[in-house]
């Protein structure tokens, strides 16, 4: 088994930290990983995105450039990584900021307004929690339950209020392909 | 056993460096290391230690310079053009005999480059950088663990042969991150038998009841003879240093090789990826990759070549720095060729199976 994850977006999506959950859930199930982000003069409203590696034997190379698995959270992002994406892969599109779709038949697309569901959760901050419900709901390359527990021991330390916002969150990314 | 974390490997080193007694560091911030001085910002005082953001990377360099005379574990760290102006402290350091640790995450150069990975400097580490005759220890770690348990080789090194030791990332190295597991922390009674271990040379208050000590810390000398005396001494610790501490570590490496890789840091990873592609399709290829960049591990790439091997393959994200290192290790026995990127660009496998293939 091996995942080679890119998540993109605008920077302020929380594609980053998308990658870091993946990752941090991943390595406690007892995994090898990486996470290597793209670095620079990054900002909110520009462009950032994350290439993760989750292996059963020891990762090599930690630079993705071929994904697996996609989350492309606005055009860009779908622009770039869609073509590159692996015959076969995943690519879980946020419709809400992808007005154009991407031209590929061989390759597993999951058209999602990640965006409004977000909202719905009370908060636009929560979308990279409804990526991650549904990369492990369509892919189930690491445990809900793992997750959970990152996400509540990360919160309650940080900003217990959100919590509650941050699961539904989880859970209806989760459950968008009982839907 | 200690639970695994996921870490930069900018924040790695730092803990680890914590953990090996560090209580002393300075340093001017640059991208991409400054998840390093910001963790240490935040540590440094909840363990007693000092963290000063230095007016400048010379300012930082000479204050290790200080904490080192007075015997303690002091490192700094910075980015390529950082590095750059640390060289005249980094030499002063060498030839008055003082440990020291410096961190090294490389960016691309010249100038002030960009911010993005690079293998430029290996030159400035392994060659001098600094003036005059002396050697820098050159630790090249490739991964987060690795990046942490140098931290502590570097300071055990540094105090062994009292020589300032530089650990080569890049700043891929410290801006990924990886699951670490670090070793148990130093405790103050065990960092206080540390600092005695100097005593016979460092800078320190007399004791009461001692018999009065004269130490200098000095690296001037204007008495040639003198001078020409401690730079030979200088030249024994190196010899020492190349017989006891070269380390590599090789992957595939065995009789049947027709070809094999040389590779250090971030570069190694990206063989090492190739390679197994190269030999899911039946192709032989092996890879050695110095861990020690200086002393470099001439013997083992040496010893590698066996009847069969016809060509050695140098990998680097720079213009091939490392090959005249290799090419005198190898001695004219077989070609050396060589593939690298610059700029900040890191060449991808297939970039790297490609140019093997070339070879096959």
């Amino acid at each position: 088994m091996k995942a080679e994850i890119i998540c993109s977006g605008f920077g302020g999506q929380g594609v980053l930290t998308i990658g870091k959950f993946l990752a941090q859930a991943a390595m406690k199930e007892g995994k090898n990983v990486s996470w290597l982000p793209s670095y620079g003069p990054e900002m909110r409203g520009g462009t950032a995105n994350v290439s993760v590696v989750i292996s059963d034997e020891e990762i090599a190379s930690p630079l993705v450039s071929k994904p697996n698995i996609l989350v492309a959270l606005n055009q860009p992002s779908l622009d770039k990584f869609g073509p590159e994406t692996q015959k076969g892969g995943v690519i879980l599109v946020n419709t809400d900021m992808t007005p154009n779709k991407l031209p590929r038949e061989d390759v597993d697309i999951v058209n999602a307004p990640m965006s409004s569901i977000a909202i719905e959760c009370g908060s636009t901050k929560v979308l990279n929690m409804v990526s991650i419900g549904l990369v492990i709901g369509k892919t189930k390359i690491v445990k809900f339950e793992t997750i959970e527990q990152d996400l509540k021991e990360f919160l309650e330390l940080k900003n217990p209020q959100l919590l509650s916002a941050n699961m539904e969150a989880l859970k209806r990314g989760m459950d968008f392909f009982k839907e | 056993m200690a639970q695994k974390v996921l870490m930069k490997g900018n924040e790695a080193v730092a803990e680890a460096a914590i953990r090996a007694g560090c209580r002393l560091y300075f340093a001017y911030p640059i991208t991409p290391q400054s998840e390093l001085i910001e963790y240490m910002a935040k540590m440094m005082p909840k363990v007693n230690g000092t963290f000063i953001q230095a007016e400048s990377e010379v300012a930082a360099i000479n204050m290790i310079y200080g904490a080192s005379g007075c015997g303690r574990r002091a490192m700094t760290s910075s980015s390529s053009p950082g590095i750059s102006l640390k060289q005249e402290g980094i030499s002063y350091i060498a030839g008055a005999k003082l440990p020291a640790v410096i961190v090294n995450v490389q960016r691309g150069g010249p100038g002030l480059g960009d911010i993005q990975p690079s293998q430029g400097d290996y030159f400035q580490a392994t060659k001098g950088g600094g003036h005059g005759d002396y050697r820098v220890i050159v630790l090249a770690p490739n991964s987060v663990q690795e990046f942490a348990d140098m931290a502590a080789d570097a300071f055990d090194l540094a105090d062994k042969y009292r020589n300032p030791v530089m650990i080569l990332a890049d700043g891929l190295l410290g801006q990924m991150m990886e699951p670490v597991e670090f070793k148990i922390a130093k405790t103050d009674q065990e960092i206080e038998e540390l600092n005695k271990q100097h005593y016979d040379w460092c800078m320190r208050p007399n004791v009461d009841g001692e018999e009065r000590h004269h130490h200098e810390i000095n690296s001037l000398e204007l008495d040639p003879n003198v001078l020409e005396k401690h730079v030979l001494s200088l030249n024994e610790t190196y010899k020492k240093i190349e017989q006891n501490e070269t380390s590599h570590e090789e992957y595939n490496i065995n009789e049947d090789n027709e070809i094999f890789c040389v590779a250090f840091g971030t570069a190694s990873r990206i063989v090492k990826s190739a390679i197994t592609e190269l030999k899911k399709k039946g192709h032989n290829v092996g890879l050695i990759r110095p861990r020690t960049v200086w002393p470099f591990p001439s013997e083992a790439i040496n010893r590698a070549i066996t009847g069969k091997v016809r060509k050695i393959l140098v990998f680097e994200l720079n213009l091939g720095q490392m090959v005249e290192d290799v090419q005198l290790s190898v001695n004219g026995k077989v070609p050396v060729d060589f593939m690298g990127r610059v700029g900040g660009i890191v060449f991808t496998p297939d970039e790297v199976i490609k140019k093997i293939q070339e070879s096959l």
